[in-house]
């Protein structure tokens, strides 16, 4: 006879609850154990950077609480420090940089004409619109908005006269609606602001920069009835002959005849004048504009099959790698007038510029190269069987990956090159490191003050590298279209 | 049906060189080539006459004349005396020796912390995230400036670490005191380190006004002696490992070979530093390092040791995790994984940009200038080159000097890269 099944003595119905896990091995005092006390070395450079940041905040803390902002001389921010906090106690002094404010920015720029570099400045985020976001609608009217809001209180701000305000307002709404209406126009604005920043920084007569204007105007004219008939490069050939021959032999004629009847122009502001970060970022900015398309010929030139044109771009290349910018710079200053025709002279700012985009280029080319280097081989082969040619190749193929793969290294070319703008100030020019702050440490006012100038300089300084980099993180992770 | 093309014809017409892709790019070369040197033409025409119109001409002469100036630091024998071309290399020296430290104390530095970085210790990466980004996104010259400012303006002049009876009696401390046991005064007029002094040197002579030292050829020559022996010594340890699988040990032979030849070489040579006392009114003895050196050294060794940091973990984080799981799959210890799997494969990413660093040191120590360092830049491209007007000698001879540096950092920099290619297909 089987067994009848007995009734089994217990038997759990519920779950038990949760139980937590050790005191140990959980809230604060697990990510403490795991992530600052897991190993005896561990601890130990626990406790060493403990320290670190004890000195550090020892040493910063009260000096950075006792900032004072409103002072007319060190002495008396000295005073206020100790009035605050008794004998002995030591203080940031920030009002130097509220007083000497506007030379940190402009250095010795004219103060009536100050709307000028802002309105520039804004222009240019307006021109950056359509190449960030080409022919979306709604972010370009966003990105222009604002800036048109923030252009309109910063000039009001600044106390510009009424009749500037008014124009200028006048040309950012219309631009808003370019942005509203027809997006992808913006481009042309894009394509004119090196002129159209160049006369408001500079100023003087209105018919130089359309001169120019002009001669572009008439070499892509030229261009374009040469390539049905000719090919890309010999009618790119016959369009800077053009041009070339216009800005010769007609230019000068005809600007001045039109000067002479229609007398447009802005007051003009020397270079000497220019200074603080208006030098730096016209120095920058100029220099990555126009540093990226050469440096991009350039490694083409490098990667060529035809021996002479890769000989030359190698020779330019390593050469202007291998000596230091100042030599450069240097060369600029002294040089460079020695290599033109006699008695041209031209400003100090636009020879540093020009030999600042050629140094760069150099570097922004062998980044490229690895760029393309590091293409695979079949992308070419690719590109040739589906019967493309060579800029055709280049366009559409090989450029977009080898651009998207070498955007670190682009970026950190443009970081070391912002950087490095503060180097003028050697060959005379008055940057915002150098420059503007040995004025202020000259001053008998602020003798003796040496921390907050370098600090404020810095702190702008790192602001503008570190977004840099950190957009072109961004802009890494956005393309990346693999799926490693 | 079909359609016969006439087959082209043999011969060359002039067309073919546009339109035909064989010939097109000699007709560009050449046209190149014909700009090239209209180019050149242009800018050497322009020199003759900018050079006829100022009463110049090309000569390099005045490298040999005299000098005139002083130079704070000088590694050769140099007065005021001696001719342009000593100051010259006089100039190259300084260059060299900055770059030289400098180039050791960032790699050091970051290399320590590229590894801290990648720290699991949570702090102490992010204190190292936050040094390598401050230090990195701020213009150099500012931290050469800074560092010349604070060293010049902050510390004590040389009377405040005088010690007098009555502060004794006081029982006073002096404003300033002396770093690392009484052995580097730190003023506002300069850095005195201990200096090495050898009660028996060897004696010397001079090349050409070089002057060349017995004693440190000497042990110069005991050095390289012992790291050779070593060499050997290990070489035969591992043909014993391959022949037995047993290792002899080779530790304490290694340390015996390589310190105690040098320690005794040293001894006999009666080596001895001398150390930095306060007499009259400054520091005497020992080394003196202007300030404008020291700042040099420490701005390029925190600014760069960021860059290096960062291609060391940028080297470390390239290996996939992959090879160090196959190692410790292997039965290899964490120590032998990083010796034999990990570091090998990571030197090879990490060796390369830490040698254009170098080559960075090596060209920002030109930024020596705003601190008046007396540099190559500093003695033939300023002080020479503003005496005697010659720009275009100068600065052509200092491209030149600088270019070959380069190019030699660089030659070294491909040797490497040949030897630790990948061998593929």
């Amino acid at each position: 006879m089987p067994a009848t099944p007995t009734e089994p003595a217990f038997v759990r119905r519920e779950m038990l609850a949760q139980k937590l896990p050790p005191v140990s091995e959980r809230g604060a005092i697990k990510w403490l154990r795991e992530n600052l006390f897991s190993g005896p070395m561990n601890s130990t450079l626990t406790v060493l950077g403990l320290i670190a940041v004890y000195y550090l905040l020892r040493g910063f803390y009260p000096w950075l609480s006792n900032s004072v902002w409103n002072a007319e001389s060190y002495r008396e921010c000295r005073d206020i420090v100790i009035a605050q906090s008794g004998e002995g106690a030591t203080g940031a002094c920030w009002a130097m940089v509220r007083v000497r404010w506007n030379q940190f920015l402009f250095g010795l720029y004219p103060v009536q004409e100050y709307w000028r570099p802002v309105t520039a400045f804004g222009l240019m985020l307006v021109a950056l619109a359509p190449v960030l976001y080409y022919g979306l609608r709604r972010p370009n009217v966003r990105m222009v908005g604002a800036v048109t809001v923030a252009l309109v209180l910063a000039l009001w701000g600044l106390g510009t006269d009424t009749s500037h305000l008014l124009v200028c307002t006048a040309i950012m709404l219309a631009l808003t609606a370019v942005a509203w209406l027809a997006p992808k126009r913006l481009v042309w604005l894009t394509l004119l602001f090196p002129l159209i920043a160049y006369f408001l920084l500079w100023g003087g007569s209105v018919w130089g920069p359309v001169g120019v204007l002009i001669g572009i105007g008439l070499g892509a004219g030229a261009w374009w009835f040469a390539q049905r008939s000719f090919g890309v490069v010999v009618a790119a050939a016959i369009g800077l002959a053009v041009a070339v021959l216009w800005w010769l032999v007609l230019h000068t004629a005809i600007t001045s005849a039109l000067y002479a009847v229609m007398p447009l122009e802005l007051p003009y502001v020397r270079s000497d004048d220019f200074g603080g970060f208006l030098l730096a970022f016209v120095i920058g900015i100029a220099a990555i504009t126009a540093s990226l398309p050469i440096g991009i010929l350039l490694a083409l030139g490098r990667q060529s099959d035809m021996f002479l044109v890769k000989t030359l771009s190698v020779g330019f290349i390593e050469f202007f790698r291998g000596v230091p910018l100042i030599t450069v710079l240097f060369s600029a200053n002294f040089l460079l007038l020695y290599f033109l025709p006699p008695r041209t002279n031209f400003d100090l700012i636009v020879r540093v510029i020009i030999v600042v985009i050629i140094f760069a280029s150099a570097y922004i080319a062998e980044v490229i190269r690895g760029g393309l280097a590091a293409l695979p081989r079949g992308q070419y082969e690719a590109a040739d069987a589906l019967g493309l040619d060579y800029w055709q190749a280049q366009r559409l193929i090989i450029m977009p990956q080898a651009l998207k793969i070498s955007i670190p290294g682009i970026v950190s070319s443009f970081i070391g090159l912002f950087k490095d703008t503060t180097l003028v100030a050697l060959v005379g020019l008055m940057d915002p490191l150098q420059g503007v702050t040995k004025i202020v440490r000259a001053d008998t006012a602020w003798k003796g003050i040496y921390w907050e100038p370098y600090i404020f300089v810095g702190g702008i300084f790192f602001i503008v590298c570190f977004g840099m980099s950190r957009y072109s993180m961004y802009l890494e992770g956005k393309l990346k279209t693999d799926h490693r | 049906m079909t359609i016969a093309f006439d087959a082209p014809k043999p011969g060359f017409r002039p067309s073919q060189l546009i339109y035909d892709t064989r010939y097109r790019s000699y007709t560009i070369q050449v046209i190149v080539l014909l700009l090239v040197f209209a180019v050149l033409i242009w800018l050497l025409n322009n020199t003759i006459q900018n050079l006829a119109e100022r009463d110049k001409d090309i000569n390099f002469g005045f490298l040999f004349n005299r000098a005139g100036y002083d130079i704070g630091q000088q590694l050769i024998p140099y007065t005021n005396d001696s001719t342009h071309l000593r100051a010259l290399f006089v100039g190259l020296l300084n260059t060299l020796v900055v770059a030289f430290f400098a180039c050791i104390f960032a790699t050091l530095l970051g290399v320590t912390v590229g590894i801290l970085r990648l720290s699991k210790n949570w702090l102490v990466s992010r204190l190292m995230t936050v040094y390598v980004e401050v230090f990195r996104n701020v213009p150099l010259l500012l931290w050469i400036i800074l560092a010349f400012v604070v060293l010049g303006e902050t510390r004590p002049g040389p009377k405040e670490f005088k010690v007098t009876d009555e502060m004794v009696a006081a029982g006073q401390q002096p404003v300033g005191s002396m770093w690392f046991w009484d052995s580097v005064a730190v003023t506002n007029r300069g850095t005195n380190i201990p200096a090495p002094l050898l009660d028996r040197p060897l004696g010397g002579f001079e090349i050409l006004g070089v002057p060349i030292n017995f004693s440190v050829l000497a042990t110069l020559a005991v050095i390289f002696g012992s790291i050779w022996v070593n060499r050997v010594l290990v070489a035969r340890a591992r043909a014993v490992q391959e022949a037995t699988g047993d290792r002899p040990t080779t530790w304490w032979k290694s340390l015996l070979i390589l310190f105690v030849p040098v320690i005794a070489l040293l001894v006999a040579l009666g080596f001895h530093l001398e150390y930095p006392a306060l007499k009259g009114f400054n520091f005497q003895g020992g080394i003196n390092l202007a300030h404008s050196f020291t700042a040099l050294l420490i701005a390029l060794t925190v600014y760069s040791g960021t860059y290096i940091a960062e291609s060391v973990r940028a080297g470390i984080l390239a290996i996939s995790r992959g090879q160090s799981e196959a190692a410790f799959a292997l039965g290899l210890r964490p120590g032998r994984t990083m010796n034999l799997v990990i570091l090998p494969q990571a030197l090879r990413v990490i060796v390369p940009p830490m040698i254009s660093q170098y080559l960075n040191i090596t060209k920002n120590t030109t930024l020596g200038m705003a601190i008046s360092y007396l540099d190559l830049k500093g003695t033939l491209g300023g002080i020479t080159l503003n005496q005697t007007g010659r720009e275009l000698e100068c600065m052509l001879l200092m491209m030149m000097i600088y270019l070959t540096l380069s190019l030699m950092i660089s030659a070294v920099m491909n040797v490497y890269n040949r030897s630790v290619k990948l061998k593929e297909r």
